[in-house]
């Protein structure tokens, strides 16, 4: 049977346009607007990645931390981060969503444990920012057997051996990332030379779907769009935390937003 | 879980770099398993490498001031009535502590890299002071990422920093410490790491960072070793070797070459203010294993896998992880973990800097305080050596506000 992720990437393809995927962290800016967040984006977005937050991230910029830390504060803990998935899978069965974050709360949560929460709740994908390969072998393999998809990364640093050994360990999607950068950077290449480093990878797994990330904003999206999927995370922190400067509703801005986005990537 | 004879203390990992299994590894982003093969690959080399080491040890001599004096201090000796306490007093390599020789050394690695730009954390000031001496000595552009709250609490090393040329970059995530200085040090070699070399202050971090800094600092135990046997003829059959742990780097090298011998060894963590819960001794308060900065380790967590809050007089104990290393050394039993209070750290400082001529930081003044509280329970002919790696002069704020007045 085919995974939703898998799904979401064939729909994208009959329409002949890139996948859009959001990132958002659970219980930003509280654990109710974060399922309404989750809610309302799910209609333009193809597929959800949910963060869930960590105090001590090494690989995420000041907009993701943000997030995270305001999540922490408001006491969200693995167990929240679960329920907002039930929740919004009841609404949302078909859509995917997969769960982003640190490995440390998995391995304290223990592997299968966590994976038996992920398989309950219905997360279709999970994605370890710290757990590279070949680390994560063991746990990619669980993550096959329970049909969650481990979602493999690649970076401009990744050697080509590297890469091929990544791709053949992986699921039904890779993510690349598009520069030397913490989430949320500023672009610092031209996307036409991510792109040509992006086109060199996927000729190396044309079956797979390879999406983009890392710096992606409404400014650069567009000029992106030829690839599988697109990564749209740190912008979307940033506005909440804008929103909640200057006292608006971040649900309908956010809704806003994403379906910009969405169009953008047609 | 065991030691291993006869293979160094840093090279017991197995393939996914992993102490008795359990502890350390490489928990990175992908961005960044190149950059520390290719480091990994360096340093593998260069420690083998004759001109490499020579090279080394000439500026461990004619630099930093190999060998480091070994004393005996005979007023406290017979002021606590027992043991005998000798002091290494690391203290007067230049700079004012341990950390000199792991900054040398990765400058010199990035020298052979050919990179331009340093980078590196700081919690008491002593790493990142140690790392702009030594880049603006070997011509590196330096970078050193410091907690806001540890810039204020620290700020002759701050000073001290700035004269060197270096840019401090003050983090203001989180506690504003250490862990987040090294956790903002490692987001910005994440963005940079294609033009710029990173040293992680201490025994933590990924493996090859470990490595590299449990390398440089056995140089405190080379001499150490050689020293003994001088002073006793050979290494006395009662022998404890006392020394603070934060992450670890001064401890580690201070018993490298004695791993293999008869000697106790006994590591002093930070017990954070006698009133507080909080303290910064996951080794000997009873923390989980968890991952932190690239390893695992004990780290002081929650439930859920959130790093602890910690608390410490001393900044360049307030972490709440510790080296893999030592966590292997507390497993195979080969070391025992203990901690002291503020309380019992200030007043250790007191009576040392009174009855001596060293004055030991709070970093150190840990390890002096378990040793006051050994010693007269001892017979003389047992022999207690204190790593002494720190000099007070840093703290001379915090003493200042906590005791009325400072001597040195």
């Amino acid at each position: 049977m085919k995974s939703k992720i898998a799904e979401a990437f064939d729909n994208c393809k009959k329409e002949k346009r890139s996948a859009l995927i959001t990132y958002v962290v659970a219980g930003d800016n509280s654990k109710k607007n974060s399922i309404k967040i989750l809610n309302a984006i799910s209609q333009h977005a193809d597929i959800i990645e949910l963060g869930f937050p960590h105090n001590t991230p090494i690989a995420d910029g000041g907009q993701i931390q943000e997030s995270s830390h305001r999540a922490l504060k408001k006491g969200i803990e693995l167990e929240d981060v679960f329920q907002i998935v039930k929740k919004f899978k009841k609404k949302n069965q078909k859509k995917p969503l997969i769960l982003m974050g640190y490995y440390n709360l998995i391995y304290q949560s223990g592997e299968n444990s966590f994976l038996n929460k992920c398989k309950k709740t219905g997360v279709d994908g999970i994605i370890v920012v710290d757990l590279p390969y070949p680390e994560n072998k063991k746990f990619a393999k669980k993550c096959k057997k329970k049909s969650i998809n481990f979602v493999q990364l690649l970076s401009p640093t990744t050697t080509k051996e590297r890469i091929k050994k990544i791709i053949n360990d992986s699921h039904d999607m890779i993510y690349y990332i598009s520069m030397l950068s913490t989430t949320g950077g500023k672009l610092k290449l031209h996307p036409k030379t991510i792109l040509k480093n992006y086109f060199n990878i996927k000729k190396l797994c044309k079956n797979k779907n390879l999406v983009i990330g890392f710096g992606i904003t409404n400014k650069t999206i567009s000029a992106l769009k030829s690839a599988d999927g697109l990564v749209v995370g740190s912008i979307l922190c940033k506005t909440i935390t804008n929103c909640i400067k200057k006292r608006q509703n971040p649900v309908t801005k956010l809704d806003k937003m994403v379906y910009q986005l969405r169009r953008m990537v047609a | 879980m065991k030691l291993q004879k006869n293979v160094p203390l840093i090279d017991q990992h197995d393939k996914n770099f992993m102490y008795g299994g359990k502890f350390g590894g490489n928990f990175i982003p992908e961005t960044l398993k190149k950059p520390i093969d290719d480091l990994t690959k360096l340093f593998a080399k260069l420690r083998k490498d004759k001109k490499f080491l020579r090279e080394r040890d000439h500026y461990f001599t004619n630099y930093i001031g190999a060998p480091t004096p070994f004393i005996k201090l005979d007023n406290l000796t017979d002021h606590l009535g027992g043991a005998q306490i000798y002091a290494k007093v690391v203290s007067e390599a230049n700079g004012g502590a341990h950390k000199i020789y792991n900054a040398t050394v990765h400058c010199l690695i990035a020298k052979k890299a050919g990179k331009k730009y340093i980078i590196g954390d700081t919690g008491a000031g002593y790493a990142g002071k140690m790392l702009s001496m030594a880049a603006k000595k070997f011509g590196l552009k330096c970078k050193i990422f410091m907690g806001a709250k540890d810039i204020k609490r620290q700020r002759p090393n701050v000073e001290a920093m700035r004269k060197n040329g270096a840019e401090i970059v003050p983090v203001t995530t989180g506690s504003q410490t250490l862990v987040d200085a090294v956790s903002e040090c490692m987001r910005y070699w994440v963005s940079n790491c294609d033009t710029t070399h990173m040293c992680v202050g201490s025994t933590v971090g990924p493996n090859i960072f470990i490595k590299i800094c449990a390398f440089s600092t056995a140089q405190i135990s080379r001499e150490l070793i050689q020293q003994v046997k001088e002073e006793f003829g050979k290494i006395p059959n009662k022998l404890k070797l006392i020394n603070c742990v934060g992450g670890g780097s001064s401890a580690a090298g201070f018993w490298n070459e004695f791993i293999n011998t008869h000697a106790e060894l006994i590591g002093v963590e930070a017990g954070g203010p006698k009133n507080s819960k909080l303290h910064a001794a996951p080794l000997s308060k009873g923390s989980k294993i968890g991952i932190l900065h690239g390893a695992a380790q004990y780290v002081i967590q929650d439930k859920e896998g959130q790093i602890g809050s910690t608390e410490s007089i001393s900044a360049g104990l307030d972490y709440p992880g510790i080296s893999p290393l030592h966590c292997f050394l507390k497993d195979t039993k080969r070391a025992r973990y203990t901690s002291a209070s503020d309380e019992e750290a200030l007043k250790a400082y007191q009576l040392v800097s009174k009855f001596e001529n060293i004055s030991p930081s709070l970093e150190p003044s840990h390890a002096f305080a378990e040793a006051i509280k050994l010693a007269p329970k001892l017979n003389s002919s047992e022999v207690i050596i204190v790593n002494s790696c720190g000099d007070s002069l840093k703290d001379k704020d915090i003493i200042k506000q906590k005791l009325g007045s400072y001597i040195r």
